[in-house]
């Protein structure tokens, strides 16, 4: 057991090394400079704190969308509505750092909390559906996500425009809502205590609660989980409801902490990137800060590079499919697997078989 | 109100339906096709979206729109057998071979305009041609349906006759029955000697060619350039299309030109004093009562097949 769950890891770095050689071998092909590319791309972002602060600073949302995805995944619930309840959170979130006054400490907690709520009814719709009609949760959250970006936008052009600024943007936050900078130099802000909370919550969550266990348990066999007296619809729900005030939170956090005022034209695709995360760090909670922080350096690393170069930074696009298909893909190293599952079998039979023949004796 | 009658029932709205309805129905027959074979294409997105620059590149280069086409359905082919690889040999699930296709191609396709036109948003710069328009004999001088009908796009007319060959192939030729059986029940397939790989290859090879059809049209036809994400949710859109239409070839036209309608009539209201938002959102929120309703009636007709 515990030799298959080093070989998954093995894996998982075998498929991120060959990410990376591909994003070396594309760099060097399209580029006149691949030399000065490279070493902006790997090297960029602990270049100078700023910088590395930029990593920490992208980590952060991401952290939030791969804990919603890896709640709804582990139920194998498909739910791809993150980028929709993250932008209405962040939306909402907006309001209240606007319009309702409140004492510095709590404004900026009851602006997430809501943000959570309001996301996590935004994800409740297309659970109901596939809970009451087994409408496909894929295609409505979807569908939903452009529903969610336009009407946050009807709200920030129609409730909370900045009429006197230049661009689409809204009024100024109320300086009691913005959560603080923590580290000087960067803007790394307090939503980081925030993202590694969620982190543990949703890690007691999935492994030390019975909605958890039923919820993990619908993921792996659903047939099995119905018969042991789960309640199938009510996984189906709360699952991706869960999600929705993860993701919700997690906009409000990314807004607060990064931002004075909404200043946001499109939803940022946080679905997809929730989703290279938490199958970078198979679904388990623990490994999400990590998977985050390490997409986010490539990703900060593409940026650099691209300023810098004359490669554009979407060839991480690249990388991130490659590595989605290969770490999800079972039969990828599986005789390698194969090999190893049987060598730790033969070796505990033999085990066994000493024992015996010395208690024989 | 007024305004909006005025805006539905004219000619030109009629027109704008065909216009707007062709990329979701090329894409929906392609997610239908892969549907019945039991696979569930969401990359259907990202591969018009490859298409769609293809076409312009390849026409670009060669000056000749029909070669763009071309390129865009053998890419469109090569996506669709590069999924089939992974989700079928390397049994990567197909939902998260679909998200990755999509994402490498919202990424890669503005990778690739940007070493070809220097530019990371749109392709004007490069020359590239559009598909003709055809103007149709006999029908053009009908009232009312001539103008609605004809002056279309060839590609317009191709995915109408589209619909017709997905339905042939499905139901009237042997390759369309290993399909359904293989959708239907694989194991069973397999026990009576049907290759259950090969036929989900070639029918993910089929739905490939028909998003890829989709994608030129986006760019050599509904409009003459490539822009970045310029499929907004299309292939999306075409996923529950098809669902609606029952897995059948008439269905998915209908409910095709059901989002063709919702998204007409969107870029119609642009022009009234509603908030564009709303009108923006049109197509989507019309998409998720589809699904809604179709879903209500499948329950219900499920449960009645139990009763009974």
């Amino acid at each position: 057991m515990r030799k298959e769950g080093v070989f998954e890891i093995v894996r998982t770095l075998i498929v991120i090394l060959l990410a990376l050689l591909l994003a070396f071998l594309i760099v060097v092909g399209v580029s006149k400079e691949p030399v000065l590319a490279l070493n902006k791309f790997f090297l960029g972002p602990v270049s100078s704190p700023r910088y590395f602060g930029n990593v920490i600073e992208a980590a952060i949302p991401l952290t939030f969308a791969g804990l919603a995805i890896c709640v709804m995944f582990q139920a194998k619930q498909f739910n791809l509505g993150v980028t929709g309840s993250f932008f209405i959170g962040a939306v909402v979130a907006a309001a209240i750092a606007i319009k309702v006054p409140l004492p510095a400490g709590i404004h900026p907690l009851v602006a997430i909390l809501v943000g959570g709520i309001v996301g996590g009814a935004a994800n409740f719709i297309p659970a109901i559906l596939k809970a009451k009609w087994n409408a496909s949760e894929l295609v409505s959250s979807l569908m939903l996500n452009y529903v969610m970006t336009f009407l946050g936008l009807y709200i920030i052009n129609f409730v909370l425009r900045d009429v006197y600024a230049g661009a689409m943007v809204s009024l100024k936050f109320l300086p009691t809502a913005t959560l603080p900078k923590i580290i000087p130099k960067t803007r790394i802000h307090l939503g980081l205590f925030i993202a590694i909370f969620m982190v543990a919550f949703t890690y007691f969550f999935l492994y030390r609660t019975k909605w958890g266990y039923a919820l993990r348990t619908t993921g792996l066999n659903s047939s099995f989980a119905k018969y042991s007296g789960v309640n199938i619809n009510s996984v189906i729900i709360y699952s991706q409801v869960i999600g929705g005030i993860i993701s919700g939170i997690g906009g409000a956090t990314e807004l607060l902490g990064m931002y004075s005022r909404f200043e946001w034209q499109a939803a940022p695709a946080y679905g997809f990137d929730g989703v290279i995360v938490a199958i970078l760090a198979r679904n388990n909670p623990l490994y999400i800060p990590l998977a985050s922080f390490f997409l986010a350096y490539l990703r900060i690393g593409a940026d650099i590079m691209s300023r810098a170069t004359d490669v554009p930074s979407e060839v991480i696009a690249v990388i991130q499919g490659i590595i989605i298909l290969l770490i999800g893909a079972e039969r990828f190293l599986a005789k390698w697997r194969h090999k190893i599952v049987v060598k730790s079998a033969t070796e505990s039979l033999e085990a066994k078989g000493g024992k015996q023949n010395e208690s024989a004796i | 109100m007024k305004v909006l009658f005025d805006v539905i029932f004219s000619t030109a709205f009629g027109y704008a339906i065909l216009r707007v309805t062709t990329p979701i129905l090329f894409a929906a027959l392609g997610a239908l096709v892969s549907d019945r074979a039991g696979v569930t294409n969401i990359g259907l997105e990202g591969i018009m979206l490859s298409s769609a620059l293809a076409g312009v590149i390849v026409s670009a280069l060669t000056g000749s729109a029909w070669i763009g086409l071309l390129a865009a359905v053998i890419v469109g082919i090569l996506i669709g057998l590069f999924m089939a690889y992974f989700a079928l040999n390397l049994k990567t699930d197909i939902i998260l071979t679909g998200i990755a296709i999509n994402l490498m191609a919202s990424g890669g396709t503005i990778f690739v305009l940007y070493l070809v036109a220097h530019d990371k948003g749109i392709s004007t710069s490069l020359n590239s041609k559009i598909m003709p328009s055809v103007a149709l004999p006999l029908i053009k001088d009908i009232p009312v349906l001539g103008p609605i009908l004809s002056g279309h796009n060839i590609l317009t007319y191709f995915s109408l006759i589209a619909v017709l060959l997905v339905y042939i192939l499905l139901y009237k030729t042997p390759l369309g029955l290993r399909i359904r059986a293989v959708g239907e029940s694989p194991n069973a397939a397999d026990s009576v000697g049907i290759s259950v790989n090969k036929v989900r290859y070639i029918a993910l090879g089929i739905s490939g060619a028909l998003a890829g059809f989709g994608g030129a049209y986006l760019s050599m036809g509904y409009v003459s350039w490539f822009s970045t994400n310029m499929t907004a949710g299309r292939g999306f859109i075409a996923l529950a299309a098809e669902a609606m239409g029952r897995g059948m070839p008439l269905g998915t036209f209908l409910t095709s030109l059901l989002f063709g309608f919702a998204d007409a009539l969107s870029n119609s209201l642009q022009s009234l004093r509603i908030p564009a938002e709303f009108v923006q959102m049109i197509p989507y929120v019309a998409t998720l009562l589809g699904l809604v309703i179709y879903a209500t009636q499948e329950k219900s007709k499920i449960e009645k097949a139990k009763r009974g």
